[in-house]
């Protein structure tokens, strides 16, 4: 059903189509409007699931932890500071292989503090254990809530999933969605049938004390299980597609333009929209110009990076996040996918731009494309202004 | 692929030392014990065992490797040997 609605509120009916269980969250900017929604689907029994009102992040994700260790479908929703307040239950979660999914609102981190969308949050945890899928519009969101939970959830993976969507940009925009219709939800995803879980019938430790005889295999264990999960989400993406007849292909990435194209973007989540609209225009131009988007961030797709962009000479990769001090996060994976192999592109080049919310707008993209040339730059702030860099201290 | 995630209940005796012991385990000479049972009674595991002069053991499944056997011991009976030293079945 084809309605135009707020990203927020979109989500929520997803969830509510989900039929989690229990659901926890605390609400912080931009991701307030997510749960607002779902704890009033709840009051209006709409929803038959207990929404548990906690005092923090730490406690919400523990709450989701605990009644996903006993066996029931849980979601929570979180950003920026939230997130990182969660971080000890977040590694836990996948440690203890639950498949819990939640939706990170990206927003910037303190200090300074910053409202406004990047993708620092979710990113600082790319070593959490969790899938990373990037939404870049509300459809995709949507879409990609309900194939969170097969992954998740799949007697293969139990892993969870943390689905990523821009602060603002997608959370607080309105757009058309197509909001998949009950039945055929029921048919995608069918109801949460734990493989173990926390029963007084049956009792169970999760999460016990591994000493050095046991920890390295647990977290091989996850290792393996999210590089083969490569494949399985190429696997979900098609019954999706024959369910619900949008096909995100291999979900790992999309290639845009990139066929005979002599320099490509490669980007994440929102802004590919922005660059879309650049690569159409010069394209029009006859430049050759493409776009690859990252959609599946962890496990990261390193074969089908190479593969799409084996033989483009310059890549540019635009990160919305930083390493302070290193080279920016999308990069660092971009130059690994090529390191000593035959081919690859003669420059990966890499800009930092919209920290913070500030706008990448067409001008800002058409910058990056003049930046890419023989000479590899690397964490190259786009739209910086020189200006503001000018106080002095401990004169 | 699942490594090690969930344990059922059980007892105490399931948890083994494993790899973790110090460096050092205790050697029982059996050559002046007086079977005073002081090993016995100040080990912190209880994973030492016997009645009979010269015929006390310690349970090395269990033993940390602690030493406070050895220091207690009256008669000097107890010997602190390393891992790789011959002795009892480790």
């Amino acid at each position: 059903m084809r309605e135009f609605v707020e990203g927020s509120h979109a989500i929520a009916q997803i969830i509510k189509a989900c039929q989690p269980g229990v659901i926890s969250a605390y609400p912080i900017t931009p991701q307030t409007h997510i749960v607002e929604d779902l704890a009033q689907l709840v009051a209006n029994g709409e929803l038959k699931a207990q929404f548990v009102n906690v005092e923090s992040e730490h406690s919400a994700a523990s709450v989701v932890l605990g009644a996903s260790a006993a066996g029931v479908r849980v979601y929570t929703a979180t950003s920026s500071q939230g997130l990182f307040y969660m971080q000890e239950v977040v590694f836990n979660i996948a440690g203890m292989r639950l498949p819990v999914v939640m939706t990170c609102a990206n927003r910037a981190i303190s200090a300074p503090i910053n409202i406004w969308n990047d993708q620092q949050d979710s990113i600082s945890l790319r070593d959490a254990g969790w899938f990373q899928i990037y939404a870049e519009d509300n459809q995709e969101a949507v879409d990609f809530h309900l194939i969170g939970y097969r992954l998740a959830e799949d007697k293969r993976v139990m892993l969870p999933v943390m689905i990523c969507m821009d602060g603002f940009i997608l959370t607080h925009g309105m757009e058309t969605v197509d909001l998949p219709e009950q039945d055929k939800v029921n048919k995608f995803l069918p109801n949460y049938n734990p493989l173990y879980k926390l029963d007084p019938a049956q009792p169970i430790s999760m999460g016990l004390l591994a000493d050095p005889d046991y920890y390295l295999e647990a977290r091989f264990a996850i290792q393996e299980t999210l590089k083969a999960s490569l494949g399985y989400l190429s696997e979900i993406s098609g019954e999706f597609n024959t369910v619900f007849g949008r096909d995100y292909q291999d979900l790992l990435v999309e290639e845009y333009q990139v066929k005979d194209a002599d320099k490509v973007i490669v980007a994440m989540g929102s802004v590919c929209g922005t660059i879309k609209e650049v690569v159409d225009q010069q394209r029009a131009k006859g430049k050759k110009i493409g776009l690859l988007r990252i959609i599946t961030y962890r496990p990261f797709p390193y074969a089908r990076v190479y593969a799409a962009l084996k033989d483009v000479p310059r890549v540019a990769v635009l990160d919305k996040a930083v390493s302070l001090g290193a080279y920016a996060p999308i990069a660092v994976d971009m130059k690994a996918a090529f390191y000593g192999k035959k081919k690859g592109p003669k420059v990966i080049s890499s800009f930092v731009a919209g920290l913070g919310g500030r706008d990448i707008t067409l001008e800002s993209i058409h910058e990056v494309f003049r930046r890419l040339t023989a000479k590899e730059v690397n964490s190259d702030f786009i739209d910086l202004k020189p200006e503001l860099l000018k106080e002095e201290y401990g004169k | 692929m699942f490594g090690p995630l969930t344990v059922k209940p059980s007892e105490s005796k399931g948890d083994k030392t494993g790899s973790w012991r110090t460096q050092l385990r205790p050697h029982y000479l059996h050559k002046d014990c007086i079977a005073c049972r002081m090993c016995l009674m100040i080990c912190p595991e209880g994973c030492v065992h016997g009645k009979e002069k010269n015929a006390f053991w310690a349970d090395y499944n269990f033993c940390k490797g602690c030493g406070v056997c050895a220091d207690i011991c009256p008669k000097k009976d107890i010997a602190m040997i390393t891992e790789e030293s011959q002795g009892e079945d480790k």
